[in-house]
């Protein structure tokens, strides 16, 4: 995979984890290429999850939806952070069909134009913006965390995103495998009823992907340990806070 | 695998491709994948624009022509179609007269179309929506997303698009539309799983001596697992099951559908028994029609749906239709 950190002008991005650096569309536009791979890896995954539960196209369809918003960021990359997400969720409305086009075409249109106009943001802005595209999916869909959908995933990836990368990758991970034992009360799984529960959900499982894209686009930082982690961030703080931290990361 | 098919990717626009050629009536466009009936617009009649995954053939392409479906826009394979899709169809068949958008309650099916119909009110469109949600195998409760949409759509579609090619103005055929789909109700049977292309295998494991009871048009598990019945007892089963949920006080019109890879001989066997046990339960049926028209793919099995009718909703059944798969009095 393509770590960002080669090129110069993401430099600044890498380092990001204290909430208050900016990126701009570049950044997102690797996070959403680099989601496009990942959704192609896992294509298979996401089917064989959906079969159990559902009708097994949620693979096959959210690989043809990214494949066509990589290509139309990379042949028309927007200006701004906000454009990239708008851009990218239209897309998704437009190529995906399902549940899931809609629901993630929201949840990134919507984070997109929370986001405005602006030619650079902050990670607590990312974080805030995707908030508002969780409550939208939330709204549209009329589900709640714990019906076994995308959301029980997507809500502690946001709160994580206020934190870091990592916090929100590891949350998004965690809500997906928290959907195994509930039974669906959303969605095409919903009509199982009881025998929903032992299987885990492909929405939150796809869901979980979209953030550890986020993560190891956000930098080798992100994605190696914690202490690493913590250190780059104080180094950017203030270069003795650093010392401090990773004294106490040592100790 | 053994499938007719090249690629996955292409299984949809194939077909469609197959269909125009087969189908000079109709006006197909592959790549935007939209259906629509060749002399569409028709001059002050409202329009029905229909939509869902493909391999639920012939719904529902099948069911475009003159006194059905103005238009039809297939999604991918058990994926509902994208709001680009029916947008462009509603603009291609409104005459100014407005359109119905036939909707069954799937999540995806819902959300796009309810997008869809945003749109196409902006464009200036007038665009009314009815939800068909048939199937007695789910229940509506708390606890699921209401019951899903099945047999029932090829009613609405039949008896509403009958009152749209009357010259009935959109409220009208809407309040058609709704009163059809609050009178049916479901239940289907899966002896054996469908394949999906994309997948190649079966969508859920079905061993041999054992069916499905309640299952869905989309390969999905039904709600419960029994030993093998006979067609006697299944019928019994299922037609109880809708009766007890609709409790009809007058005709009813009986849809045996079959779900793909079941035979005529077998669906003929089984209406016979359906019928049976409607005369037992003192149920007149006024019609009845026997075949796959609301499939799931290769899935072996069956469905049941009834539809009680009043004088207005069995004229308007038999008012002539001409689509590929159904054609009756014209």
């Amino acid at each position: 995979m393509e770590q960002v950190g080669e090129k110069e002008e993401t430099g600044e991005a890498d380092r990001v984890d204290d909430g208050t650096e900016t990126f701009g569309a570049d950044f997102l536009v690797r996070w959403l290429t680099h989601l496009a791979e990942a959704v192609d890896r896992e294509a298979d995954r996401l089917t064989e999850l959906d079969s159990a539960i559902g009708d097994a196209d949620h693979g096959v369809n959210l690989k043809r939806g990214f494949a066509a918003v990589s290509d139309i960021l990379a042949k028309e990359p927007p200006a701004t952070p906000g454009a990239v997400l708008t851009t990218a969720g239209r897309q998704l409305i437009s190529t995906v069909g399902g549940a899931s086009g809609p629901l993630y075409g929201t949840l990134l249109r919507r984070a997109g134009k929370t986001l405005g106009d602006g030619e650079r943001v902050t990670r607590a802005e990312l974080a805030e913006a995707l908030g508002a595209g969780v409550a939208a999916v939330s709204q549209l869909g009329g589900a709640q965390v714990g019906d076994k959908t995308m959301l029980d995933a997507l809500v502690p990836a946001v709160e994580g995103l206020r934190e870091s990368y990592g916090a929100a990758r590891t949350a998004a991970e965690a809500g997906a495998l928290a959907t195994v034992p509930l039974r669906a009360r959303k969605g095409r799984a919903s009509y199982l009823g009881e025998r929903s529960v032992g299987h885990q959900d492909p929405g939150a499982t796809s869901s979980a992907l979209l953030f550890a894209a986020l993560d190891e686009t956000a930098g080798a930082e992100a994605s190696r340990s914690e202490e690493a982690s913590r250190s780059a961030e104080s180094s950017r703080t203030e270069a003795a806070g650093a010392e401090t931290s990773r004294a106490e990361g040592a100790s | 695998m053994r499938m007719l098919i090249n690629v996955p990717e292409t299984v949809v626009a194939d077909a469609l491709r197959g269909m125009a050629a087969a189908h000079p009536e109709l006006s197909v466009d592959v790549e935007r994948r939209v259906v629509t009936r060749r002399d569409a617009p028709v001059a002050g009649k409202v329009a029905l624009v229909s939509g869902g995954g493909s391999g639920h053939e012939p719904l529902h392409g099948g069911f475009v022509g003159p006194g059905m479906l103005a238009a039809a826009c297939p999604g991918e394979v058990f994926t509902s179609p994208v709001p680009d899709q029916m947008v462009r169809a509603a603009a291609a068949v409104d005459s100014g007269a407005g359109v119905l958008f036939v909707v069954k309650n799937y999540t995806g099916d819902v959300l796009n179309f309810e997008m869809a119909a945003e749109l196409a009110e902006e464009e200036g469109i007038r665009v009314a929506k009815v939800l068909v949600d048939d199937d007695v195998a789910v229940t509506d409760s708390l606890y699921t997303a209401g019951r899903r949409g099945t047999g029932a759509t090829l009613f609405v579609e039949k008896i509403a698009g009958a009152a749209a090619e009357e010259g009935a103005p959109l409220e009208r055929v809407e309040s058609i539309a709704r009163r059809v789909n609050e009178r049916s109700r479901s239940f289907g049977v899966a002896l054996a799983a469908c394949t999906t292309p994309a997948k190649g295998s079966p969508t859920f494991d079905l061993p041999e001596g054992e069916l499905e009871l309640g299952v869905g048009i989309h390969g999905e598990p039904g709600r419960e697992r029994r030993p093998m019945m006979t067609s006697r007892e299944i019928a019994d089963f299922a037609v109880d099951a809708v009766l007890t949920d609709l409790r009809p006080s007058g005709p009813v019109i009986a849809l045996v559908n079959g779900m793909g890879a079941t035979p005529l001989l077998e669906l003929y066997g089984y209406n016979a028994e359906v019928q049976r046990v409607l005369g037992e339960r003192g149920v007149p049926v006024a019609r009845t029609l026997v075949g796959n028209y609301v499939t799931s793919l290769d899935m072996a099995g069956c469905s049941v749906t009834l539809c009680e009718v009043d004088e207005e909703l069995l004229r308007l059944w038999d008012a002539p239709v001409e689509t590929p798969a159904l054609r009756w009095g014209r």
